[in-house]
């Protein structure tokens, strides 16, 4: 049996007493897009931290391609490339090194580094800007920056931690498609974090809610084709989860 | 605006400009001229002369290598305690453990005088360049230590996720990341410990030194020359105010990527 790309085994992850994620356990293949579905403090981000190796579980096991992300720093230098919430941009670089930082981090000669980090921000629609600092950039364009980063460096699992909620509809309409259709092409295994219940349902391929303490309350392999009544009927079911969720915090 | 309007009005920004940088100056020195008037020469001396002593240690290679001394201490006292500081801050900011045994140690150094280290480092040491060194390192130590303490704090917590989730080695952790992040306490630091070491190394070189601006502050003194005071502090002051230039123009090099704002506070 081939190996899941990522393995979640009774995860769990304590601070102090306060228990983020209780025993998941998670299976998610090479190739999957997986949209994380949760309300704000159901550990989701933690989850994610746990993938990302930036956390280390408390208790059980989380494998990425059957390594330990936590402990095995070095193994996964160049496999695992984060889009984050907000832009995190390098203020003292332009655009293009900013795009460049994880190419460098891999060693990659000069004259590479420039070439895909150039050929990436021409694909988001920054050509141009390449000399740009990011104050001088905005909030769609810092994203975009963001974005181009995580792929320049062709890393195997994408993770992405509700990029687009910080910006306004319409951008973040053009961003999602443009996303999704890179996931695709690149066909990358990614984990994408979000509020929202449409973002999950036009993003992911599987669908993946959690309850407080992060466990899993639907797990949801969607159709290639999503049919208006299926999405509808789904998005009901999530709500009602969601919604549960709620009255259990307030009870 | 027209070319034509636009050229009185920069003029105009220019003299304001010249106006506001030397009018503390120029008044200074009217007071001064006024004082050497109404009193005797040993006590007020009249510019001119204090001009000429000026130039005269600026041109007399003889004279001028007792400032040149003098900032070479500044800077290697600086530089070490620097390095040192920035050690502890490291360590300090990777361990609870170190910070509360050094934490506590430094602020007690912070608490001696720096007359005190001058008597203890002419007990301690014989040579002179190692009591001014020990003097000017340990006086700035503190500081240093907590300075860059505080930047390392001050980084930014997503930065530091963003650029771990590559995977860095710690060389590129600290090129990429640490150093730019805290570059500005840095400079600020220095800009600060500069104008202290520069007053510390005065009282170093006075006691324990045969040469400097110290040194030959006390034998202007001795012979009651208050022209030859005057000419050698303002040595002191140049060297301060040349190295804070230095430290604007490494400023601007280094902070070009920061916003410029249309309208400053």
């Amino acid at each position: 049996m081939r190996a899941a790309e990522i393995h979640f085994s009774k995860a769990s992850k304590f601070f102090g007493d306060f228990c983020a994620v209780e025993e998941l356990t998670l299976d998610i293949e090479k190739g999957e897009m997986a949209a994380v579905l949760g309300k704000t403090g159901c550990g989701k981000s933690t989850m994610f931290n746990m993938i990302a190796g930036l956390q280390d579980p408390t208790s059980g096991v989380v494998r990425v391609q059957g390594h330990d992300p936590f402990r095995e720093f070095d193994w996964f230098r160049g496999k695992i490339a984060i889009v984050f919430q907000n832009d995190r941009l390098l203020p003292w670089r332009t655009a293009i090194q900013n795009v460049e930082l994880g190419l460098e981090m891999l060693d990659r000669p000069a004259a590479e580094r420039r070439e895909k980090a150039m050929s990436w921000l021409s694909r988001l629609g920054l050509a141009g800007h390449e000399n740009d600092y990011p104050h001088a950039l905005s909030g769609g364009m810092r994203q975009r920056v963001s974005i181009a980063r995580a792929f320049a460096t062709d890393a195997s699992i994408l993770l992405c931690d509700e990029p687009f909620s910080a910006l306004d509809e319409i951008t973040a309409n053009r961003l999602r498609e443009e996303f999704a259709t890179l996931v695709r092409q690149n066909k990358k295994a990614a984990v994408f974090i979000t509020h929202s219940i449409n973002e999950a349902l036009s993003i992911g391929r599987r669908v993946i809610v959690l309850r407080r303490p992060a466990r899993i309350a639907l797990d949801e392999r969607l159709p290639n084709v999503l049919t208006r009544d299926d999405a509808d009927a789904l998005r009901l079911r999530i709500q009602a989860i969601l919604s549960e969720s709620d009255r259990t915090i307030i009870s | 605006m027209t070319g034509e309007s636009a050229t009185p009005a920069m003029a105009g920004r220019v003299v304001r400009r010249v106006l506001t940088v030397f009018a503390p100056f120029v008044m200074l020195a009217g007071i001064w001229h006024f004082a050497s008037r109404q009193l005797p020469d040993y006590l007020v001396p009249p510019l001119d002369r204090v001009f000429w002593r000026t130039l005269g240690i600026i041109i007399d290679f003889s004279l001028f290598k007792d400032v040149l001394a003098t900032a070479g201490r500044i800077m290697a006292g600086l530089a070490g305690a620097f390095v040192i500081g920035g050690v502890f801050a490291i360590l300090m900011h990777k361990s609870r453990r170190v910070e509360e045994f050094l934490g506590p140690i430094l602020n007690f150094f912070q608490g001696i005088p720096a007359l005190s280290w001058v008597v203890f480092a002419i007990i301690w040491f014989k040579h002179i360049e190692a009591r001014i060194l020990f003097i000017m390192v340990v006086t700035a130590l503190p500081a240093f230590s907590f300075q860059i303490l505080s930047a390392l704090r001050a980084m930014s917590k997503d930065l530091v996720e963003m650029v771990l989730s590559f995977r860095p080695t710690r060389a590129k952790m600290f090129r990429m990341l640490v150093l730019p992040s805290i570059l500005p306490e840095i400079l600020t630091s220095w800009r600060v410990n500069i104008g202290n070491a520069s007053r510390v190394v005065v009282v170093a070189e006075l006691v324990g030194a045969t040469g400097g601006v110290g040194y030959r502050l006390l034998e202007q003194q001795q012979l009651f020359d208050m022209a030859g005071a005057l000419a050698w502090t303002l040595q002191l002051v140049f060297f301060v105010l040349i190295t804070q230039k230095i430290l604007n123009m490494i400023e601007a090099w280094a902070f070009k990527y920061r916003a410029q704002s249309e309208r400053s506070l």
